[in-house]
């Protein structure tokens, strides 16, 4: 059976060639993925098992490789979103954003205050939308699926207010160079208001429902438990870090867009272990609301959303057919045709799964020369055979859900 | 006490000598050149070092810059961070062009194994002691290396795109 599935240089075919279980039995191949239904991805896992237990796993990524980094190389900046987009979809704000800061660090473009508070609104939002996401998709995958349903709605809530804010719901496109497209609407105000009034009542029954529950503890605890030293080993970020122990964060480490003036605790785990990755975005959550609320408290008064920046930032549209300098420079900004320095930046923003890095090297052209995304779920998918050795088939299935890898920033 | 850059400097200089130069603070980031035989030794080094301590490999990739010279027209860009101090540093090392290849740092960093594929996939920089240097994101049966410079961007045979059809023509645009 097994030569039907792997060619027979195949390391793993050679594995069951030579070894024969004492009571006789064969080692088998199974291959998960690339489109099962409970990976929520495109991912293929080509399992070694003995019986229902993974002896060893070999992962193929690739699948929707689109080469963000080449395209980028041909376009000029500011339309380099849309291709952050499509990265860690379910988290797009955070990337928009993360590459307009890039590059406002490469320009050295003050943003005004208001503006940044906008956008830290706007980023832990979609660290909410990520880790929704990320721990109903794992209660479904333990057999919960009523836990999902309840808070998959708050999903739409936030995308309402991204429709608000930008236009867009999924891939945002989100911002500008200094700051924002439009100010927000008092709609978007309003709609922010009742999520939070609604959404922590939600959130609080979903804890409920899963933090003490049989079931889930004996599906999640001590399943897919990695220690610190390993996970720094693989380059581990972001929640799935911090589940382990250590409470390395971005937006404390070097703060970006004023986080510096937020009180937020930074939650960690213990054991690394699946639950504890599931605790520690549970936590999280309750922390993005209280950024939000003191982001909301603290707002600056007036109606400043970004920078006067006239060389990188579009004028309205009836000064562009009224007035002759902001014709000029829209049409420079169309055309790529803005004073880019020559430099080198490095800039890291905590992501949903952890640090996102966009390395940038500009030539003082109007296209970047050399764009590196540092995606966080390619750099800790690589422990995942490591993770899911001598676990069950089934445990498997937990443990990629709750690692929270997104197949678009896994394969850019 | 912070990790100063001048440390960080003397501290190289003194272990390494000539392998390391180019010292500059690039922005918010300090950042020097290596060389490329002397990579696995200057990681190492930084990592274990009980002062430097940069523990961390954020971040590795390539870039090709076909303009340089040809013993300089690939480069390997590490990104180090000391969680501690919390520094960070950027370290490059130029390689050759025509075979472009550097030791592995995979025994050093596990997470380097897959940046290092990644990097031999699009600039076909040769990891020498890599465990499994392979294709990564694009397909195996791939020949070029898609980040090179020289790789275009779209199939030159495309019909589709052919710019007469959108009244273009040499003469016109």
């Amino acid at each position: 059976m097994s030569e039907l599935l792997l060619p027979p240089e195949h390391r793993y075919a050679k594995i069951i060639k030579e070894q024969l279980n004492e009571d006789g039995n064969e080692l088998s191949i199974l291959n998960l993925g690339p489109t099962h239904p409970a990976t929520h991805g495109i991912f293929q896992n080509i399992l070694l098992m003995d019986g229902e237990r993974i002896l060893d796993a070999e992962p193929t990524i690739g699948y929707i490789h689109r080469a963000f980094e080449k395209i980028a190389e041909n376009r000029p900046f500011y339309q380099i979103t849309p291709l952050t987009d499509r990265m860690n979809y379910c988290s797009s704000p955070i990337n928009n954003m993360g590459w307009w800061m890039t590059l406002e660090k490469l320009l050295n473009i003050e943003v005004p205050k208001r503006a940044q508070y906008l956008r830290v609104i706007v980023m832990e939002l979609a660290r909410i939308t990520d880790h929704l996401i990320c721990n109903s998709i794992l209660g479904v995958d333990t057999g919960a699926y009523t836990g999902f349903l309840y808070v998959f709605q708050f999903r739409e809530k936030v995308y309402e207010i991204y429709e608000e804010i930008c236009g867009a719901r999924l891939t945002t496109n989100m911002g500008r160079i200094g700051g924002f497209e439009r100010d927000w609407s008092p709609e978007a105000f309003r709609k922010l208001d009742v999520f939070l009034e609604e959404f922590p009542v939600a959130w609080k029954e979903f804890e409920n429902l899963f933090e003490r529950n049989r079931i889930f503890i004996d599906r999640t605890v001590d399943v897919g438990a990695i220690s610190a030293e390993r996970a720094m080993a693989y380059g581990f970020t972001g929640p799935n870090l911090r589940a382990t122990g250590v409470d390395y964060d971005v937006r404390v480490a070097q703060p970006y867009s004023s986080y510096e003036d937020f009180d937020f605790k930074v939650p960690v785990g213990k054991s690394g272990d699946t639950y504890d990755r599931f605790c520690v975005r549970n936590a999280e959550v309750w922390e993005s609301l209280s950024i939000i609320r003191q982001a909301l408290d603290k707002m600056p008064e007036g109606n400043e959303y970004h920078a006067e920046v006239p060389d990188y930032y579009l004028p309205p549209k009836e000064d562009v057919y009224n007035n002759m300098e902001s014709l000029i420079y829209h049409f420079k900004i169309v055309m790529g045709e803005v004073p880019v320095p020559v430099a080198e930046i490095y800039h890291p923003v905590e992501g949903g799964n952890g640090e996102l890095g966009f390395y940038l090297v500009t030539d003082g052209s109007r296209t970047p020369y050399r764009l590196h995304f540092r995606r966080p779920c390619f750099i800790y998918y690589q422990a995942y055979p490591e993770m899911i050795k001598g676990a069950l088939l089934s445990d498997a299935i937990v443990i990629l859900s709750s690692l929270n890898v997104i197949a678009g920033e896994l394969d850019a | 006490m912070a990790l100063e850059n001048t440390a960080i400097q003397e501290k190289l200089a003194a272990t390494f000598a000539e392998d390391v130069f180019n010292f500059q603070q690039e922005r918010d980031i300090f950042s020097f050149e290596m060389n490329a035989n002397n990579n696995t030794a200057i990681i190492l080094f930084l990592k274990n070092d009980s002062e430097l301590r940069f523990h961390f490999l954020t971040d590795l990739c390539g870039i090709h810059y076909p303009e340089n010279p040809i013993e300089k027209q690939f480069a390997v860009v590490y990104h180090m961070h000391n969680w501690y101090e919390n520094k960070r540093i950027r370290i490059k090392a130029f390689i050759n062009g025509s075979t472009p290849e550097i030791k592995t740092i995979s025994n050093i960093f596990l997470t380097s194994n897959w940046m290092e594929r990644e990097t031999y996939d699009f600039f076909g920089v040769n990891f020498i002691g890599h465990p499994q240097l392979k294709r990564i994101l694009n397909m195996d049966e791939m020949i070029s290396f898609p980040m090179r410079k020289e790789f275009p961007m779209e199939d030159g045979g495309r019909t589709d795109k052919d710019d007469r059809f959108f009244g273009r023509t040499i003469d016109n645009c």
